[in-house]
């Protein structure tokens, strides 16, 4: 049973990390670690440059 | 042992599959077969070519620090679990072509699509996508043009640049006018197909103001009320006074989706296209799963003959024999060139460990290859006669549905009138008849597997579905290509005129927006005016554009593994190069050169020139007549100018390649130096290595 909570888990971080969902969790512990003392971007900004970045390239295919 | 225990097991069970394909002739086959076959050859693939190519041709080593842990900012240089990058890398790659394609190249029957697919993509796509992921992820994520710029010289460079521009042009226009043909005189698909908007631009402002970057939370939202568009979509087409509203020919249709895309070019991307690819991608892994399980549960027999007498090159849907023509309009399916954009893009600076290009870039292809035999399947299960009644354009068979269906029946394929009815009533659509671009019949295909297996009283439902799931998909391409061919004629022209280069300035998006929108909008819009449906000229011109940027990938590759490895090895890009390059040449001189009308494009031109002087064509075709036949020859000179730059950027190849044998002075290249890697050897927890896990020690 535990186990398969744990795979559950494994399943849910892997489905937020595909979609972006955690992304913002993700640059904050990276922030922590290389920038620290500097102060992070908020939510909204970090999405408004994930997003303006995604798009300036090709993402997206035929 | 027990590797080569499962080599053997998975060879024998596909020769099983595949003799049972090729043997049962005369009896239909059950799709069982198929993707038995399918599934044993991809893995066979995926277990001994790819691990081969990863280990003596790249020579991939774990010990070497990839960009990602080298340069990590957080952001786009990250590592990242090999899984997550799959899931990222596959829904990057993962368009409407592999869907379009199989479902038009089944003219010539199930056998000769399918086993194009298996082998062009085991052989050809997934190891260009491999390759070109490595060697751009060598060199910090460069992408295909720059590549080819530094290790070519700048003629491979200009010659990928602007073949990137035209193919995305075409694609944009063919893509389109599926959407178009799939909503004329469709109440239902074309309210659905525009509530979307509304819904993504809702989800925009949700993910920006009220919930920023909740994405699963906007997305399931999201979802949920597509569904919804879909169910009153249906309501819409009952309602008397609303009906009237959404029930448009082509033209006006057209009209619109090139309005829309010139202004989701302009509008900020939080607002359109980001949340639209949000919705695309949750739908786009879901119904490919569900289709999956789906076709499992059905196993359907296939209707379709193995091999249809238009292998002669007679074909109704397209003329041309079937080679070189089902490489070419299999395309995505098996190769695509488009792809290499991908994997030179934004997955190089994900990857951790360099062995993970195997799961990513070949395996994700595989997946993708799936998808198209999955459309192969959902194309043949369908009645042969109604397969030709839905994708055959009245030019070809006649206005009439009477004269239509005794057409088909001649060929062989019986249909009648009333099934053509029944079948459209079930399906909660006015006709069938002459539904040409794919998207229809797919999803007539696709509501017979999932109404049988998921329950048949929402035929019409399903059918809808489909067909929204197909438009947002596409939409989503049509917003993203558009935006990316914005950034290449600024970048173009900016090398003119300096102030076009900066990206934000608003008069340089607007001048460039127009520009490549007038481009694609042009063919769309002669593609909907031309009586024999647009498809049969628009996808040949995008499988030739699309296999030549194929072409450019494999030629940057070989270029680069001549250089880098001994010649033998370079082999595995050369030998799918020079069949692509014979493929693409071959038709191309075909569609050039032909005397036969239907064929080639100038044979078109003056044919038709030739009938409007003799007075010979019916009043409305005499209208637009000269637009076609202008259009033909434009068709011909593009297909004249893909071939001239096919053979430069191979040309160039060659002569790097000599050089580089003879021992002469080549282009240095940019790879990156050896960093020995920090990281131990299991790639990465699933948060992304050195981020989220290093924060909590």
């Amino acid at each position: 049973m535990r186990q398969a909570i744990a795979a559950a888990k494994t399943v849910w971080e892997c489905v937020r990390t595909v979609s972006g969902d955690n992304a913002y969790e993700r640059y904050l512990a990276h922030h922590a670690q290389a920038h620290r003392g500097t102060v992070p971007l908020t939510r909204r900004e970090f999405y408004a440059q994930m997003t303006e970045q995604k798009w300036s390239g090709v993402s997206r295919c035929c | 042992m027990g590797r080569k225990v499962l080599g053997v097991v998975l060879a024998v069970i596909a020769a099983f599959a595949v003799g049972g394909i090729a043997l049962q002739r005369d009896e239909p086959i059950n799709a069982l077969w198929i993707v038995t076959a399918a599934v044993c050859i991809y893995l066979l693939g995926y277990r001994f070519y790819a691990a081969w190519i990863t280990a003596k041709v790249l020579s991939a080593d774990d010990t070497r620090a990839s960009p990602a842990e080298r340069l990590n900012n957080g952001r786009d240089f990250v590592p990242t679990h090999r899984w997550v990058v799959f899931g990222h890398h596959f829904a990057a790659i993962a368009g409407p072509g592999p869907l379009v394609g199989p479902t038009l190249a089944a003219q010539f029957g199930y056998l000769p699509g399918t086993l194009w697919i298996l082998v062009g993509s085991v052989l050809g796509g997934c190891v260009q996508d491999m390759i070109v992921l490595f060697l751009s992820m060598r060199r910090d994520g460069r992408s295909l043009g720059q590549m080819a710029r530094d290790e070519l010289g700048p003629i491979g460079g200009i010659a990928a640049l602007i073949g990137t521009l035209m193919i995305m042009v075409i694609l944009i226009a063919v893509l389109g006018l599926v959407v178009v043909n799939a909503m004329k005189h469709s109440p239902w698909a074309t309210s659905t197909v525009a509530a979307t908007i509304p819904i993504a631009i809702f989800i925009g402002f949700y993910l920006r103001r009220l919930r920023p970057g909740r994405v699963l939370e906007g997305t399931v939202i999201g979802v949920a009320l597509l569904v919804l568009s879909v169910w009153g979509g249906g309501l819409v087409a009952q309602s008397e006074s609303l009906r009237g509203v959404f029930d448009h020919p082509g033209a006006p249709l057209a009209m619109a989706v090139i309005v829309y895309g010139w202004c989701a070019a302009i509008l900020p991307v939080w607002l359109l296209l980001a949340p639209r690819d949000y919705l695309s991608t949750f739908l786009k892994l879901g119904v490919v799963a569900l289709l999956a399980i789906a076709i499992v549960i059905m196993h359907p027999v296939l209707k379709m003959p193995a091999i249809t007498q238009f292998v002669d090159g007679t074909g109704p849907l397209f003329t041309g024999k079937i080679f070189p023509f089902v490489f070419i309009t299999i395309a995505c399916g098996a190769v695509s060139g488009f792809h290499a954009l991908v994997s030179s893009g934004t997955t190089p600076k994900l990857i951790t460990k360099e062995t993970d290009v195997r799961l990513v870039g070949y395996g994700s292809m595989a997946l993708e290859s799936f998808v198209g035999i999955m459309a192969m399947i959902a194309a043949t299960l369908l009645d042969p006669g109604v397969y030709f009644a839905i994708n055959t354009g009245a030019g070809v068979v006649g206005a009439a549905a009477a004269d239509a269906v005794r057409t088909i029946s001649d060929w062989g394929f019986p249909v009648t009138v009333e099934q053509m009815q029944a079948l459209a009533k079930e399906m909660g659509e006015s006709t069938l008849f002459a539904r040409t671009g794919g998207a229809p019949s797919l999803a007539v295909g696709m509501a017979s597997i999932f109404g049988t297996s998921f329950g048949r009283g929402l035929m019409s439902v399903w059918y809808h579905f489909a067909i929204m799931f197909e438009a947002v998909f596409i939409l989503t391409t049509v917003d993203a290509g558009t935006r990316v061919g914005r950034f290449m004629v600024q970048d173009l022209i900016g090398q003119v005129w300096k102030p076009m280069a900066r990206t934000s300035w608003y008069p340089s998006i607007l001048i460039s927006s127009t520009l490549i929108v007038a481009g694609w909008g042009y063919f769309l819009y002669i593609g909907v005016i031309d009586p024999n449906g647009g498809i049969n000229i628009l996808w040949p011109l995008f499988g030739i554009s699309n296999q030549m940027l194929a072409c450019i990938a494999l030629s940057v590759a070989t270029g680069i593994l001549i250089k880098k490895t001994n010649w033998k090895y370079a082999l595995v890009t050369f030998g799918p190069l020079a069949w692509l390059a014979l493929v693409t040449t071959v038709a191309a001189l075909q569609k050039i050169f032909s005397a036969d009308p239907k064929l080639g494009f100038f044979a078109a031109a003056s044919d038709m020139a030739a009938k409007l002087a003799a007075g010979a064509l019916p009043a409305d075709r005499a209208a637009v007549a000269p637009q076609l036949i202008f259009n033909q020859q434009l068709d011909g000179w593009l297909t004249v100018f893909f071939t001239v730059v096919l053979w430069v950027v191979i040309g160039d190849m060659l002569r790097v390649a000599y050089r580089s044998v003879r021992g002469l002075p080549v282009p240095q290249g940019s790879e990156a130096l050896y960093v020995r890697s920090q990281l131990n050897g299991a790639a990465g927890d699933l948060h992304g290595v050195g981020t989220a896990s290093e924060a909590r020690a």
